[in-house]
């Protein structure tokens, strides 16, 4: 089922089939190779680190900022039509449902997918790739299979980080800065959150964390022609990932919240 | 015809020894990339304990020979055999098995530029082996001393000199103890003294571990002092084979205008006009 659905997506993206057709082949061989042991753990961990922790920064300040403008314009947007009780809905749905899993993405693709583009990609150009199969290890198994699933991993976790965040950020606004209620900002919040927008929040993420992942991966692993090559590997992925990310984004949310 | 000459006198030469022992055999195999044929009907042969080195201009596709015999590259058409097993036959795994036999050194080392020098060299036994990290790193010391290195093991690859870099990606190469070791260019963009010293640790290589190798160059130098055949990689195939001192006397004009270094004579420069 996720074949299908990465095939569909990437297919809409812009680059043609002979990219989509490799970057099945690659989710076909990281998926094989996820469950042959012995698994690597010591090189999952570190690529969790380098995509969760290291990501946290940034994801934070977005987040916290993302959440106080959502509810600057909502309560100002909402504050016309008497309906300002409403912000704190407003911004707990946005960000579960949406702005956490979206946002998260996003930056995470611009920090560690282009990281890993340009490393895989140095190492192609460079022949390590090549090396390594000389020494008798499975560059797919060594490289790919750890960020393909500390990006599955950990962008949920980044999202669930987002939506927190940015409610606070929410609450900050709208109480302390605008003198809303307390009380009122924190029962809309619960009021309105189901736990399936969470929890559809963050299969969203899931699949952008392998989608990303992935399509970085393919562009560093397939890169032709030394530093040049590596530019563009390194461009492609973030932009073919960002849109990968902003297609699918919608025909899961179609698929999810019918 | 010097190839002819050169095979009849091969072949006497096995007679002699009685038992033929081929340890890589490249079979009529071609390659092309993006319908432009870079191998063009390759046939070579190489004994055990044999050191070959493969001559042939820039881009005549040497490195690609050389991945094929270890089988980063497959052919389009046509055979290699490794200790008599046909790599198009074995799986995954089954290749993995017979790389563990091989060696490479790469033109820039190709050294993991995230890992310590004593973790380059102790990759292989790190990934195949049960030894414990210490056991690791004493390992990975001694290969480095064997090629002459001393107090590098805990610096990164980008703080070593070029002809650092090949001394460690040679620790590396031979840190599983390999039945055959691969040599892309190991002499290329080195001073000369460096190359020559280069040159005495591949022959050195040879008489302590006892290995059969396979190294490609356009370094004639080089060529002579640490090949028992010379084999020339012109035009996709092998067109001539010799002991050096055969090559150095031959008549063919190809071969001849390649070992003096000649740019008038019968080979054709690609993209290059005359
Ligand atoms: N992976 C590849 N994809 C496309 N073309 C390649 C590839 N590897 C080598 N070639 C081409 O094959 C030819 C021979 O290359 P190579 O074997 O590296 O030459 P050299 O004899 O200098 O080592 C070159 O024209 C090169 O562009
Ligand atoms: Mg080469």
């Amino acid at each position: 089922m996720l074949l299908k659905l990465i095939e569909r997506f990437g297919a809409a993206v812009e680059r043609p089939v002979e990219g989509v057709g490799r970057c099945l082949i690659l989710l076909s061989a990281t998926i094989k190779w996820i469950f042959r042991p012995p698994a690597d753990i010591r090189n999952i961990f570190k690529q969790m680190l380098e995509i969760g922790v290291n990501s946290l920064p940034v994801v934070l300040i977005t987040a916290v900022f993302t959440g106080m403008v959502l509810a600057l314009q909502s309560y100002t947007g909402f504050k016309r039509f008497g309906a300002e009780g409403l912000v704190g809905s407003v911004v707990a749905l946005s960000m579960t449902r949406e702005l956490g899993p979206v946002l998260s993405a996003l930056i995470v693709t611009g920090r560690a997918g282009a990281s890993m583009a340009a490393e895989l990609g140095t190492m192609r150009v460079t022949e390590q790739i090549d090396a390594l199969e000389t020494l008798a290890t499975n560059p797919v198994k060594y490289l790919v299979v750890p960020r393909f699933l500390s990006g599955t991993i950990m962008l949920p976790a980044l999202a669930v980080v987002t939506d927190i965040v940015g409610i606070i950020g929410g609450y900050f606004v709208t109480v302390m800065l605008l003198g809303a209620s307390s009380k009122a900002y924190l029962r809309a919040t619960w009021d309105y959150l189901n736990v399936d927008d969470i929890y559809s929040g963050l299969i969203k993420a899931c699949f952008f964390g392998a989608s990303f992942a992935l399509i970085s991966c393919y562009k560093g692993f397939y890169t032709k022609g030394g530093a040049e090559g590596v530019g563009r590997a390194t461009t492609g992925a973030v932009v073919v990932s960002s849109m990968t990310i902003l297609i699918s984004d919608y025909f899961l949310s179609a698929w999810l919240f019918k | 015809m010097v190839s002819l000459n050169m095979f009849f006198h091969l072949t006497c030469q096995s007679w002699q020894f009685e038992i033929v022992n081929e340890m890589i055999e490249l079979i009529d195999v071609h390659k092309a990339f993006a319908g432009k044929a870079v191998l063009r009907g390759v046939n070579l042969k190489v004994e055990k304990g044999e050191s070959v080195v493969v001559i042939g201009g820039s881009g005549s596709g040497k490195s690609v020979l050389l991945k094929h015999i270890i089988g980063l590259l497959k052919p389009d058409q046509g055979t290699v055999m490794v200790s008599s097993i046909d790599l198009s036959e074995v799986d995954e795994d089954g290749l993995n098995e017979i790389r563990k036999k091989f060696g490479m050194l790469f033109q820039s080392a190709a050294l993991f530029d995230s890992m310590t020098v004593w973790e380059n060299v102790g990759f292989g036994l790190k990934r195949h082996t049960l030894l414990t990290e210490e056991e690791i790193k004493d390992t990975a010391i001694q290969k480095l001393r064997l090629v002459g290195l001393v107090n590098v093991a805990d610096l990164m690859p980008s703080e070593l000199s070029g002809g650092m870099r090949k001394r460690v990606g040679l620790a590396r190469a031979i840190a599983m103890e390999p039945e055959i070791l691969l040599y892309d260019e190991p002499t290329t963009g080195l001073d000369p003294i460096m190359a020559d010293a280069i040159n005495e640790l591949i022959i050195k290589m040879r008489e302590t571990l006892n290995v059969t190798s396979v190294a490609i160059t356009h370094d004639m130098k080089s060529a002579y002092k640490i090949a028992d055949t010379i084999a020339m990689l012109y035009n996709g195939e092998i067109v001539a084979k010799g002991t050096p001192e055969e090559i150095r006397n031959t008549s063919d004009p190809v071969v001849r205008q390649f070992i003096e270094g000649r740019a008038e004579g019968p080979i054709v420069l690609e993209g290059v006009e005359r």
